[in-house]
């Protein structure tokens, strides 16, 4: 079958979550990818989401955080001081899964704002329930198409923090970028790329990547996705 | 004892040029037709609290009623930006619009904090981030015990909140279920409450994980149906994503989003 760009990145990222494990699931293109690995090979993925419902079990894809349908099939509602204190902040939590408007070699995180922030070219979203995931999960997954405007040298302003001084939280930090051109991981304390999906060169990458990105010597090619995968995956999106 | 009134009547009592109002409602029963009211009646240099300002704030503020907002992620859910928003933090339009900047879990935490009677909350959260050094309510403290370095957030003590629910029986009782957010700390951590209701029954029937607001720490009941519409109201309606996707197109506008205000909201 043949696949889109947006569909290699939905499941490479779908891949790295195990069956059995939990996943705090950003809204977008990480809630697709949990849902498709749900739907696929880890039918027992607890899916958590910070409007309070716990392990939902939707069979499309929710249109935001707070949509009926994860309230429907959740395990267990609860409210929005619950989720972030009971379940999210004391790290019992594998995976968190969250998107990014701008991210650096380091893997910190810019929803804020671009600019100054009292003056500000672009006023972003701002931080929503992010700073937590990436501070309280055991790990982070970071899912997200890779250009220039959003791989960036140096942040305006950190959201959220990845790679660095990490003493203060409970989890370890983004251990993969996902994205539509191939995977990148930390090596020597920055996000280097390890992996390419198929049909797509190094050079490519490189001119996506506002910073000197580094490329691993044992470079892999991610396998292309299965029918299964990808039938599953335009189930999901109707 | 909360008395049912109209809503017309609720906001005119209960809501003051100047005070800390905080509309709460995560996605789900988000108490649209209170802010369309608040519009109405030409509130101004209000302070507005709540996590997620999606469409209601952006109207809000587009409007002029907005002196300052307190916040942790302001977009509209599954399309992008919040565009009167934008407008007024880049350009001060249609007046200037102070910030003060958190995150879910710290907004959640004040919200607990100021329903617990309690002046901060602690959690972990905001180290190595820069919102500290935007947000001069965002403080390290240590703690007595074991010394180690937590964040403390000052409680949230809104002049009103106003959130919605499912119904109300006739001495005021409330009762929600679905996504309940964190409607029950803001209308505790309240000095006044205006609750929305879609219907006002004689008996209120129990529902699965429903969440009762008694009469007695309310303020004010409205019967308000279709109250949280665009966004939806469990076993009531659904979410309407055709309103969600076209604000986009209003609001980018000044002119488009003033004819939206002159023919929407205004009587």
């Amino acid at each position: 079958m043949n696949y889109t760009t947006d569909e290699m990145m939905t499941v490479a990222a779908a891949r790295v979550l195990r069956d059995g494990t939990s996943c705090f699931v950003g809204i977008g293109l990480p809630s697709t990818a949990a849902n498709l690995a749900r739907a696929t090979h880890a039918p027992d993925l607890v899916l958590i989401y910070e409007s309070g419902c716990v392990g939902a079990k939707p069979d499309r894809l929710p249109l935001s955080i707070g949509d009926g349908i994860l309230a429907e099939t959740a395990d267990a509602l609860v409210s929005v001081p619950e989720i972030f204190n009971y379940w999210l902040q004391p790290g019992r939590i594998d995976v968190g899964f969250l998107g990014a408007a701008q991210l650096d070699k380091h893997g910190n995180i810019n929803t804020t704002v671009i600019g100054d922030y009292a003056d500000p070219k672009v006023r972003l979203p701002g931080a929503g329930g992010a700073p937590e995931i990436a501070a309280s999960c055991k790990e982070v997954v970071i899912v997200v198409r890779q250009s220039r405007r959003t791989f960036i040298d140096k942040l305006d302003f950190i959201t959220s923090v990845g790679l660095g001084d990490r003493s203060a939280f409970t989890g370890a930090g983004p251990r993969m970028i996902i994205t539509d051109l191939g995977v990148l991981q930390p090596v020597d304390g920055e996000f280097t790329l390890t992996q390419l999906h198929p049909g797509v060169d190094v050079a490519q990458v490189v001119e996506a990547t506002g910073w000197q990105l580094r490329i691993s010597p044992d470079l892999t090619e991610t396998p292309p996705p299965t029918d299964a995968e990808l039938t599953a995956l335009r189930k999901l999106a109707g | 004892m909360a008395s049912v009134s109209s809503l017309a009547e609720a906001i005119a009592d209960l809501v003051h040029d100047g005070d800390q109002v905080a509309l709460e409602g995560f996605t789900h029963l988000i108490p649209f037709a209170a802010g369309h009211e608040i519009i109405r009646q030409g509130r101004k240099d209000l302070t507005l609290v709540r996590m997620t300002p999606d469409l209601i704030y952006d109207q809000l503020i587009g409007a002029g009623c907005a002196r300052k907002l307190v916040f942790s992620w302001g977009g509209n859910p599954g399309v992008g930006s919040l565009h009167r928003f934008r407008d007024a933090v880049q350009h001060a339009w249609p007046v200037p619009l102070e910030i003060e900047e958190h995150s879910h879990a710290g907004m959640a935490n004040r919200y607990a904090a100021g329903a617990s009677g309690l002046p901060f909350a602690v959690m972990r959260g905001y180290t190595g981030t820069d919102l500290p050094k935007q947000t001069d309510t965002i403080k390290p403290i240590t703690c007595p015990f074991t010394g180690q370095t937590l964040t403390a957030v000052p409680a949230l003590n809104p002049d009103v909140a106003i959130v919605h629910a499912q119904r109300a029986d006739r001495k005021g009782n409330v009762q929600l279920w679905g996504i309940t957010g964190v409607q029950k700390e803001a209308v505790l951590a309240a000095k006044r409450s205006l609750v929305t209701v879609e219907e006002i029954v004689d008996e209120l029937e129990p529902r699965p994980n429903a969440i009762t607001l008694p009469s007695w720490v309310l303020t004010r009941v409205a019967e308000v149906p279709n109250g949280a519409h665009p966004s939806y109201a469990h076993d009531y309606y659904v979410r309407d994503n055709d309103y969600y996707k076209a604000w986009d197109g209003i609001s980018r506008d000044r002119d488009a989003f003033q004819r939206w205000l002159a023919e929407e909201v205004a009587r």
